[in-house]
This record gives structure tokens, sequence and C-alpha cells, in this order.
């Protein structure tokens, strides 16, 4: 069972604000959306290898070379805020 | 149809043509598209007309889904978060299309981050089915259906990670693909769920998603999930017919909750398909009732990595004053996506998060390998399998879009083929009413050249790709 408390730490780790007034909603469904995940638990699955891809495709290199890439300004052309030709973040300390 | 359409250009005016597409879509109340790249390509279309140039699209506009980057046109993947963003360069297949002669009319609407069945999950409004404007188009490509459905555009590209190509060609009446995984370039598509998701074509004729298929498939070396094949080929043998193949029918895409008029018109197109010289046998897929529940812990696990660089900084909304780092961010993200994509984020999340690991997102990963290997033994005794794309026909705007699971079960019939990695084409094969329905074509990865041409034999021999849409 998933709880307030639970919606405000995952709130936390995804970095999504969730507003006090969304909480009990919330709570609802991912309750039910994680009770129909629980369907899961019908199926034995010992022994059954996880598939992170379905086509395998291995260790694909390419030669270390320089390429075109994107010109300063058009890298920074979206950015809402800049500075001296840099992304401008917040504060982090 | 393409082939002819390119003749007409050429014989007539690219921007008469292109001209007349803007109009009906100005007037149009589908809302099928998000922005319209109006000035460049009328000034593409009268270069065109001045002093012609070669390629299998020539002159031809094409629509592209709003996730795909397209230079210089605002694509947001129909999200507040990315309001305003001008891609600087082209995804793959845009490039690949313009080569190839395209002009790139304009984006089309989606739901948003491709988060759905419907769209109305967008920052742009819902779009409107054109066979009943109180229908959804289906999602998330339902911009590019409908756009194509309501001859507002000859052709669109999509983008298919559950469904989302299949789904809305199902329920707008046209023909939609979602090819093998690894075949065309998600280079320049912004991402959902990596592991899951093909760009496809959207088109009123099988032909015309061959053409397109044999222009956006192809290795490409900027994405490391494509396979290395070239110069694919469908065209050829594209008229061969189907006499002597094999189809399957899988029992378990025939249950409960699928519509009487949906299984009457699969019915009466396997009873088509035997008559053009198809051996039908019954298949099982048995772990088809879990793809669901294992498609949406994958595809939001996945999700909720992807979308974490939607932070404002180098893109997209930024929000008030800066606080502190977490802050801004969680307020910025809070504001700017919708609900749907928030919920995938923070269940994607939990399923992530220490001590339910190995509970959610590995145990969906399990049951994928099962179910691949459903596919894998189904299809070593058969050339192709049959079923219904979705397992009703167009819903109404509202009526599920406040109840996520509900929404989310009707991607029963197409999320397994995602989770399998095997392509899927998505055929007009009846009606209910006025609504369409959509028969779906499965087959081995790669062949993409069977599944053509049993869409192909089956579409020659009925009429139902020939009706368009009164209202739109």
């Amino acid at each position: 069972m998933i709880t307030r408390e639970d919606v405000e730490h995952i709130s936390w780790l995804a970095c999504v604000k969730v507003e006090d007034t969304e909480k009990d909603e919330l709570v609802d469904q991912f309750n039910s959306i994680l009770d129909y995940f629980q369907q899961l638990d019908e199926l034995d699955v010992e022994g059954v290898e996880p598939t992170y891809r379905v086509i395998d495709l291995i260790n694909i290199f390419r030669d270390d070379s320089n390429l075109k890439s994107l010109a300063q300004e058009d890298a920074l052309a979206n950015a809402p805020k800049r500075e001296n030709g840099f992304f401008k973040s917040p504060r982090i300390v | 149809m393409l082939s002819t359409l390119k003749e007409q250009i050429a014989l007539g005016s690219a921007e008469e043509y292109l001209s007349s597409l803007f109009e009906k879509i100005d007037k149009s109340r589908l809302n099928a598209f998000t922005t319209l790249d109006k000035e460049r390509a009328l000034s593409k279309a009268r270069e065109f007309d001045k002093k012609p140039w070669h390629g299998r699209l020539a002159g031809v506009p094409v629509a592209i889904k709003e996730c795909i980057s397209t230079e210089g046109i605002q694509t947001t993947c129909s999200s507040r978060i990315l309001k305003g963003y001008v891609p600087p360069y082209d995804a793959c297949v845009v490039e690949r299309l313009k080569a190839d002669g395209a002009i790139v009319m304009g984006k089309t609407n989606m739901d948003e981050f491709a988060m759905g069945t419907s769209t109305e999950n967008s920052a742009w409004g819902p779009t409107r089915n054109p066979w009943d404007l109180d229908a959804v188009p289906g999602g998330s490509s339902g911009g590019s259906a409908a756009a194509v459905a309501g001859g507002e555009a000859p052709c669109a590209l999509g983008s298919d990670t559950g469904g989302s190509v299949r789904c809305p060609a199902s329920f707008c009446g046209i023909v939609g693909l979602k090819p093998t995984y690894g075949l065309i370039s998600r280079f320049g598509l912004i991402a959902y769920a990596n592991s899951l998701e093909q760009i496809g074509p959207l088109t009123t004729t099988v032909e015309d998603t061959a053409i397109l298929m044999e222009i956006i498939a192809g290795h490409d070396w900027r994405d490391s999930t494509s396979t290395p094949q070239e110069n694919v080929s469908y065209l050829p043998d594209l008229k061969n017919g189907v006499k002597g193949l094999k189809v399957g029918v899988p029992k378990e895409y025939f249950g409960e909750g699928v519509d009487e008029d949906v299984k009457k018109a699969v019915w009466d197109a396997i009873s088509v398909l035997e008559d053009l010289g198809v051996t039908r046998t019954e298949v099982s897929l048995p772990h088809t009732k879990y793809a669901l529940p294992a498609y949406y812990i994958i595809a939001m696990s996945e999700a909720s990595s992807n979308l974490a660089r939607f932070d404002g900084l180098r893109y997209g909304l930024r929000i008030g004053e800066d606080k502190d780092w977490h802050t801004t961010f969680s307020e910025i993200r809070a504001a700017g996506f919708g609900p749907e994509v928030k919920r995938r984020i923070l269940l994607g999340t939990y399923a992530l998060s220490a001590g339910y690991y190995g509970r959610y997102y590995l145990k969906a990963l399990k049951v994928r390998t099962l179910i691949k290997n459903d596919f894998l033994a189904a299809l070593r005794g058969v050339d192709f399998l049959v079923g219904p794309t979705m397992p009703q026909p167009a819903f109404k705007i509202g009526e599920k879009v406040n109840d996520p699971l509900t929404m989310y079960m009707a991607d029963v019939f197409t999320v397994p083929i995602n989770l399998a990695g095997v392509p899927a084409i998505s055929v007009p094969c009846g009606f209910a009413g006025k609504l369409p329905i959509g028969l779906q074509i499965m087959g081995r990865h790669f062949d993409e050249g069977t599944v053509l041409r049993a869409a192909q034999a089956f579409e020659e021999a009925t009429p139902y790709h020939k009706k368009t849409p009164e209202v739109a």
C-alpha cells in the first residue's frame, strides 16, 4: 500500500513537486495501478533471463575522431538563462 | 497515393497543392497540427516549382509528429515544459525525407511525451477524430493520423512505444506501421521509453507506407541501437500476393472485452485472407494478459529516467526566481508536466527505487522475455499473425481521460508487439457504425516484407481504405 508519505518521498526522488491537494488522488491512483501490476506475481519467473533490449547489439563503437558539432550559439539558443557562453543554473551551495 | 501525387505535383504546382492543404487546415476543427511551417514550406515549394529536384518524394509535403526533432520548427512533445523549444538539428528520419525531396509542412499533435491512447493529454488541446468529431483519434500519434485521414497531409510520421502509431491508424481508418526495433534510427526522437519505441509511417495506403519505410529505414551510427542494415527494399515484392502463406490467429486476441463489431470485422478479414490462398491455424500467445502490466512498468521506469533531463536549464520552461537547486527544478517540473506524465514519472521512480527494483522492474523484464518467446514460438510455424489492433473502435473525448487504468487497458493488443520488438501494421478492415476498425498484422523480426505483402493483398481485396470521412 502506498501512503501519503510514500508519495512525498517519491516526489522528492523524482524532483517533481506534488501539492498537498493532489496527494490523496495520487495515493488512490497509485494503489489501483500497483494493485493491477501485482498480477505479475502469478507468474513463476525463476530462472528466466530479463530482456533489456530485444535486438542484441554489443559494443557499438565509432572512430575516435572529431566530428561536426553544434556551434556554441546554437547549443545555447534554447537556454532560458545563460551567462558568458554558459548555461546558468540555480545555486548549488 | 504518393506516387500519383508526386506526378501531379510535378505536372502542376507544389505551391498550389501545399497552399490548398494549409487553407484546409486553417478551417479545420480537427486540431491535428501544433505548428505549421508555412513560410519556409511555401518558399521551398516555390523553389521546387521553379527548378524541380529529384527524389522519391520530390515536392511532396509531409507532417511530422511533435516529438521528432525538426531543425527550425518548434518541437514540444505537446508539453508545456518544452513550449518554445526549437531544435537546432533534424532527426535522422527527417534528414532522410528531405534528402528524398519531401517538404516538411508542420508538426502534429500528440499525447504529452507520447504517453496516452487518445491525444487528449496535450498542452495544445485534444485532437478530434475526422470520422466523428466527438471521438478521440487514438494516440499518441493522433495528430498525424487525423491529419492523414482528414486529407490535411498526404502522409505523416509518428512514433510507437506501445501502440502509438497503430492505435490512431486503427481509430482513423488508415495504415500505420510499427517497424522492428532497431530498423529505424531514433536519433532526434525525443525519448519516452527507448527500449520500446520506433518511428513509423502513417499513410492512406500500404504502398505509401512501403515507400516511406524504404526512405527512413537503415543504419545510422548516431543511434547505438540501430541495426546494421542498408537499403531495405519492400516495393519489388509488395504485390506478389499471399498465396501459400500461413497465418496464425492468436486465440487470446478475441477474448473478453473485445467489441463484437471488432471481432466480426477481424474474422471477416481472416476469411478474405483465406480466399486469397492463405492457410489459417490457431496459435497461442499465452502470456498476453501479462503484457500490459509488464509494459507499463518498463515504460514508466524508462520514462522516469529519460524525462529527468527536463529541468529548464538547457531548454524549456524556467519559472520564477531561482531558489536552491532541488526546489527550483521540482517546481519547474511540477508546472511543466501534465498529470499523466507526472503520474508515469512518479510511478516509474517508485518502481526503480531501493527495495522495489526486483519486485517491479526486473520482474517486468523477465516477463518481457516470456512474451518475446511467445511470439518467436508462434511465428515459428506461420508466416504472420493477425488480430484486432484495438479491442474497441474510437471512444468519446472525455470518456476515459480521468481513469488512467481504463485508458491503459485499451493498449492490450498493441503493447505485446513493442515488448517483443516485432513489426506490426494496422490496416482498415471495416466499420462499427461510422467508426473505422483496424486489422493488426504482425510478423517476424525484420520481416516487414511479409507484413507489408499481406497488408497489400488484403487492401487490394477490400474497399475500406477507399472510404474517406465526410466531417473533416
